[in-house]
């Protein structure tokens, strides 16, 4: 769906920063990139053994390529480092921490000064702007409010630009549409999980979202999605979504983001200095090849981050882009390097199966790959209601069509189960979709 | 002829379904008249005839079960030895297949009807309506 609002399409929130030419972009970069090396070495004993290790100071960073010449970050130095080996300046300049689930072990910590959460701010700011957003809107910010970023940086983005913003957090979902209703939301920030729910309870209600509610626009992000469930969303709500990009380790969301030509996201080049590796050599790759995103904060005062192995997989789309602005493009996130698992020695991403399902008519939103065995995968299935028409063979027929589909897509044959709509476990916050209950 | 409809219930093979259906049914006053239930690569589907058609459907929506209605053949039959054999042979004759088909027994050793589901239902009942045959009636039983 392309925006109508074509009026705000050429609007920006900093105009000149947005639109900076290469050369002025690069000059800066490398001043930044020297600020931030400096800072590092200067603060933290973990980079400053790196640098020395590396051969590298900031006074010999000369160029944007020295940047190559020093390791990764990766989260594992994250979880080390916990709680504060990374801070780069005395601990009473930093105002706030966040942390990064971990399924085992610490946490990863990120600590903002004052001007981080300014600068995220801002980006979110920037980020608004640019999908039509303005201070006339209304925001319904269903992202967890806490220790995750999601929610509160945000926030503080749409405060800035002076939009009302509702912080209900996620869940409680009679109350997200009583909200909707009485303070006439135009705008929601969702889990694209928690998006599918939060439609088959208006559908449920009997409420009729094109005429009784005023939404345009929504950000997603949080979770990994395929288009086709955004192409889904989008239909269901009658709206525009925007992908939004972001990871804790960076400020949270905003780090890239969709403009109204939605042909990738933005990312922020005079914040984060970007680079795409390939995930097992960690060679950097030419312009235009997927690989994995790692990003090297710029403005970061509390906790500079030097190549940051993001784990999640995506391109640069090279060229200009339309709506005028000049910071490069990548995808949408492709797969992560941690979501991945192996079936049969074959390398198979989550997003490649949900791509694959949301295709066919007649499979519901809700899904689930379940792993016993090396062998094999189960892939429990939703039918949706309206297909429903006591014929065994229209079922069967379906069953057939997604095995066939899917095993295209992955190259193994699954099994698939068919179940009942609102019958597989729906999260309101972070979707889990992979069941690995193989033991080793 | 009536238009008889029977209820289709979507079911993952796992144990209940059949019991919360008979639960509502059984709140609701609704009588099961036929019943018939086939299973299948890991699901299945329930078919009922039932004395209050529309409340049922309705009731099963309500109770979120996945079910849809479809129209059937009822078609009298004795109760007794070559009762089943009268009906098939003229569905046969005219080259109707029978897709699915359970019987509803009125009068045990008298009377029967033996519900089938065919492909194309209109044609179907353009074919029989010559033929010496009784329908079901709902609203006598």
């Amino acid at each position: 769906m392309k925006s109508s609002d074509s009026s705000s399409k050429h609007v920006f929130w900093q105009h000149a920063e947005e639109t900076i030419e290469q050369n002025a972009l690069n000059s800066l970069q490398l001043s930044c990139l020297r600020e931030t090396i400096q800072r590092a070495y200067q603060h933290v004993p973990f980079y400053r053994t790196r640098c020395d290790e590396a051969g590298i100071s900031p006074e010999k960073t000369n160029s944007l390529d020295d940047l190559k010449k020093l390791p990764f970050t990766t989260n594992d130095d994250l979880r080390a480092q916990y709680p504060y080996g990374l801070l780069a300046m005395p601990k009473d300049g930093a105002i706030r921490v966040h942390t990064s689930s971990g399924t085992t072990g610490k946490p990863k910590a990120i600590l903002f000064s004052r001007n981080d959460i300014d600068n995220a701010a801002n980006l979110i700011a920037r980020c608004l702007v640019m999908t039509g957003t303005g201070k006339h809107d209304i925001l319904q910010n269903m992202m967890t409010y806490g220790l995750f970023t999601g929610a509160l940086v945000m926030h503080y983005g749409a405060e800035k630009l002076g939009v009302l913003v509702l912080p209900v957090g996620p869940g409680n979902t009679d109350r997200q549409i009583s909200f909707m209703r009485d303070f006439g939301t135009t705008v929601f920030h969702i889990t694209p999980s928690y998006a599918l729910y939060l439609a088959s309870v208006l559908q449920e209600r009997g409420i009729d979202i094109k005429k009784e509610l005023h939404l345009k626009r929504a950000y997603m992000g949080a979770e990994p999605y395929t288009e086709e469930t955004k192409d889904k969303i989008e239909r269901l709500f009658g709206i525009d979504v925007y992908n939004s990009y972001g990871l804790t380790e960076m400020n949270g969301p905003g780090v890239a983001f969709e403009c109204q030509q939605k042909n990738g996201m933005h990312l922020w080049e005079d914040y984060f200095l970007m680079e795409i590796i390939d995930p097992a050599t960690g060679e950097v790759l030419e312009e235009g090849m997927k690989g994995e995103l790692v990003l090297t904060t710029l403005r970061r005062e509390a906790m500079p981050l030097i190549r940051y192995r993001t784990r999640d997989i995506t391109k640069i789309i090279p060229g200009p882009c339309s709506c005028g602005r000049t910071h490069r493009r990548i995808t949408r996130i492709l797969g992560r390097s941690d979501d991945m698992f192996v079936v049969r020695g074959v390398n198979i991403f989550p997003q490649q199966i949900e791509r694959v399902l949301m295709s066919i008519p007649g499979v519901a939103e809700n899904y689930q790959i379940v792993l016993d065995s090396y062998d094999h995968l189960t892939i429990n299935v939703e039918i949706s209601k309206n297909i429903f028409d006591g014929t065994i063979e229209h079922l069967l027929d379906l069953q057939a069509h997604i095995i066939d589909k899917v095993r295209a897509e992955i190259l193994v044959k699954p099994k698939v189960a068919l179940h009942e709509p609102g019958t597989l476990p729906i999260s309101e916050g972070k979707a889990k979709r992979v069941i690995d209950n193989r033991t080793i | 002829m009536d238009k008889i409809m029977q209820i289709s219930v979507f079911s993952e093979n796992k144990p209940g379904k059949i019991e919360k259906i008979t639960r509502i049914f059984s709140e609701k006053a609704i009588n099961i008249l036929a019943i018939s239930i086939t299973s299948t690569n890991g699901f299945g589907i329930i078919k009922l005839l039932v004395d209050k058609c529309d409340l049922a459907y309705q009731e099963l929506q309500k109770a979120g079960i996945t079910v849809s209605l479809s129209e059937v053949l009822a078609i009298e039959m004795k109760d007794s030895p070559g009762g089943m054999y009268e009906v098939s042979h003229i569905l046969s004759k005219h080259g109707i297949n029978i897709e699915n088909a359970y019987v509803y027994v009125v009068e045990s050793r008298t009377r029967a009807y033996l519900l089938v589901e065919v492909k194309d239902i209109e044609k179907a009942k353009e074919i029989l309506a010559h033929e010496q045959l009784t329908f079901l009636n709902l609203k006598s039983c």
